[in-house]
């Protein structure tokens, strides 16, 4: 693993952006996550690693309410966005879902065009006051997903005809457009081809810049690739959680080695 | 031999088939059916399948071309000077089929001799009596050509239906030792009764179309004999529908345009009812609805659209219409001469629409992937601006569709307006007045004595091949919207 020299490990702050204490997720009768701690650093990127049905989906899906949407979840314990309880009643999930974007696994543009793709999230939530200033906004949001120069010319076509990778850069410029502080993304990378991950990876190595990034995934060379913090999920519990170099080279526990080491999951 | 006889006498040869081509192969194989090429049923089935399938497909034609054959064949001995005045060729026709078929039951009572029946020197009149004894409908006294006919008539059908009877049994008997025959181990019996069922299927389905395209063809037909004695200008452009059933013709007045008006006049308030009723029930129903209020108001919906039509007419000329009055009608606004009314029929007919618009919606709208709304939730949009802008906006293709298709019911709804918008063809813009559609006016032309060849009955047929055509078209129209628009997701 050559490659994990060869990111940038350094943090710029060591502030929190988000705590979580004790948290349960039930499915029904099923427990699917149990006591999971963790701090996520601002401008940084944080990597859920794990197998399969580990909770690492289940805990980013906590992050923004998303669970909210499936009606038999239920979440327990707290979890705090810049010291605010995101599950205390006054929490509107629809304002919190604004500040904390995302991003699926399966590039799910709107049958729309590319432009109200991306001008969505700044319509509904009243974020601009002329159409020049949105113009502004698609322009920088696609800029920064590294899809401007390719989608430019054709803002008024289908984002739903566009290719895979840039189906996903253009999720992700939907979802930067909102100008959240926090960007979840759930294994952006699975229905793309090396050369639409490797740009996507680049993206998201841009935008820890202003954002704080979460990003689940199962490939443990991504999580090396572009995090800083990583975080091992082991059926449903938070095994793990450290430096990025530290987990892959040095790993405390011995489930976190037996998984890196392709032993388990 | 009666025919329900013979088909049985069929099947018991198949299943005789069944059994010995099964056993044969069996005992080809000495007794193991590993060693056959396909499963011992099989080359039964095959057995049998080859006894039923020769002997129904003879027996169908010949049941279908005997009639035609004896008719055409009888009817050329009938002299013209036979043929009174005002009467014609098939009147007789049936005047000597009843005579037959008297002749039949007299001697089925035992009341003649089969000798005597045949006999065409008979005495006309006492033959006439004795068939008025024997309980036999005969009109007048029955004339000498009429009795030959008749009784040359019966001798066919006899004959015929002998020559049936036996050429259906040894055809089945030879099918079934051919499938005897072929029974061997290494025969593929499994193919081959496969190929049978292909076939069987083949048949269902060109059944199916051959009906549709005899319906059309029939009145492709009537229409053209139709426009021969009534322009087709004055048809399709005149203003005024006013038919005279005098059956001499000339003075009716047969435009369709008020019919025209009235089918969509009411059809659009149908409309008006239905579609945002049925869309908003299908926006609950999958949106916000839990699953258990989903199982239970789902099949209540539906049960609208098991309700007969003509249960519908009576709630509109019963129910709606009155309350109707109450408000609009003289005691009230005073727009409403009568219960029955454009707006009656209409918001009745919106009602028995709803269950088409929202199940179908209900499906639709449940299609769109799921990816798209949580795409759109983790954006910070509500639930609403969800439906409004994302859901609703891929769905709108289906959407649309659905509402074709419940404009296309609505068209071609017949119980609720003749029993809630009247009679009257009316060119008005008053939703209040009654108004009649083309579909009521098609029942209100056939249903009644006129003769068949006025133009006063074929402009039924015109005018069913015009909603033909209107229905036809919508229909296409929306199964292309919807098949584009599953285009988009698979």
């Amino acid at each position: 693993m050559d490659d994990m020299r060869l990111t940038e490990r350094t943090v710029d702050t060591n502030e929190s952006k988000i705590t979580a204490r004790k948290v349960q997720v039930y499915y029904g009768d099923t427990h699917a996550l149990r006591d999971v701690d963790v701090d996520i650093l601002d401008k940084a990127v944080t990597a859920f690693i794990g197998p399969s049905g580990c909770g690492k989906s289940t805990f980013l899906r906590c992050i923004n309410r998303m669970n909210d949407t499936i009606s038999v979840a239920r979440v327990e314990g707290e979890i705090k966005l810049d010291g605010e309880d995101i599950y205390d009643a006054k929490v509107d999930p629809v304002q919190l879902r604004a500040k904390v974007g995302m991003v699926f696994q399966k590039p799910n543009p709107f049958p729309k065009s590319i432009y109200d793709n991306v001008s969505y999230g700044p319509k509904i939530h009243g974020m601009t006051r002329s159409k020049a200033e949105l113009d502004e906004i698609v322009e920088k949001s696609l800029r920064r997903a590294a899809l401007w120069d390719e989608v430019k010319d054709r803002l008024n076509e289908p984002g739903t005809g566009l290719s895979g990778g840039q189906q996903q850069r253009l999720c992700i410029a939907r979802a930067v457009a909102t100008e959240p502080e926090v960007l979840l993304m759930d294994e952006p990378c699975s229905a793309l081809d090396p050369i639409a991950t490797a740009q996507v990876e680049e993206l998201i190595d841009e935008l820890r810049s202003n954002f704080s990034v979460v990003i689940v995934t199962h490939s443990m060379q991504q999580a090396a690739r572009v995090s800083q913090r990583t975080a091992f999920f082991h059926l449903g519990y938070l095994v793990e959680y450290g430096e990025t170099g530290q987990i892959f080279t040095n790993p405390k526990d011995p489930r976190t080695e037996s998984y890196i080491t392709g032993r388990i999951g | 031999m009666p025919v329900l006889w013979l088909v049985l006498i069929i099947l018991g040869i198949a299943a005789v088939g069944y059994v010995l081509g099964r056993s044969r192969a069996l005992a080809s194989a000495g007794g193991d059916s590993r060693r056959l090429h396909s499963l011992p049923g099989y080359y039964g089935a095959n057995a049998a399948l080859k006894s039923i399938v020769p002997a129904a497909v003879v027996m169908v034609v010949w049941l279908l071309a005997q009639p035609l054959y004896v008719t055409s064949v009888v009817s050329d001995m009938i002299p013209e000077t036979s043929i009174a005045e005002g009467s014609s060729l098939g009147l007789v026709m049936s005047e000597v089929r009843r005579t037959a078929e008297g002749l039949d039951n007299a001697v089925g009572l035992g009341l003649m001799t089969e000798d005597f029946a045949r006999n065409a020197r008979a005495d006309l009149g006492d033959i006439t009596q004795r068939l008025r004894d024997a309980g036999q409908i005969v009109t007048s006294e029955v004339t000498q050509p009429i009795m030959r006919a008749a009784q040359q008539f019966r001798v066919m059908n006899a004959t015929g239906n002998l020559l049936m009877t036996g050429v259906v049994l040894v055809l089945a008997v030879v099918g079934m030792l051919w499938g005897m025959r072929e029974s061997g181990a290494q025969f593929r019996a499994r193919n081959v009764v496969e190929s049978g069922i292909l076939a069987l299927l083949v048949a269902a389905a060109s059944i199916a179309i051959l009906t549709t395209l005899g319906i059309v063809l029939s009145l492709v037909f009537n229409t053209w004999e139709f426009f021969k004695l009534y322009p087709a200008a004055d048809f399709f452009f005149g203003l005024e529908w006013s038919p005279s059933f005098s059956g001499r013709g000339g003075s009716s007045e047969l435009g369709i345009v008020p019919l025209l008006w009235g089918t969509f006049y009411i059809s659009i308030v149908a409309l008006a009812v239905a579609i945002p009723i049925g869309l908003f029930s299908a926006i609950y129903l999958s949106e916000y609805a839990s699953p258990r209020v989903r199982a239970f108001a789902k099949p209540m919906l539906e049960v609208l659209a098991g309700i007969p039509t003509i249960v519908y007419g009576l709630f509109a000329l019963l129910t709606v219409g009155p309350m109707l009055m109450r408000v609009f009608g003289d005691d009230g606004l005073g727009w409403m001469q009568s219960g029955t009314a454009v707006m009656t029929a209409g918001l009745v007919m919106g009602v028995m629409l709803i269950p088409f618009v929202s199940s179908l919606s209900d499906d639709i709208i449940n299609a769109v992937p799921q990816a798209l709304r949580d795409g759109s939730y983790g954006l910070g949009a509500t639930q609403s601006e969800t439906i409004r802008q994302v859901v609703l906006p891929a769905a709108l293709p289906g959407i649309v569709g659905a509402i074709l298709l419940a404009a296309s019911r609505a068209i071609g709804e017949t119980m609720i307006v003749v029993l809630g918008a009247g009679a009257a063809a009316r060119l008005s813009m008053n939703p209040f007045e009654a108004m009649t559609t083309v579909t009521a006016k098609i029942v209100s032309q056939l249903t009644g004595d006129s003769d068949f060849a006025s133009p006063e009955a074929l402009v039924a047929f015109a005018l069913g091949m015009t909603l033909f055509v209107l229905t036809l078209g919508l229909n296409v129209l929306a199964l292309y919207i919807v098949r584009k628009y599953r285009e988009q997701y698979e």
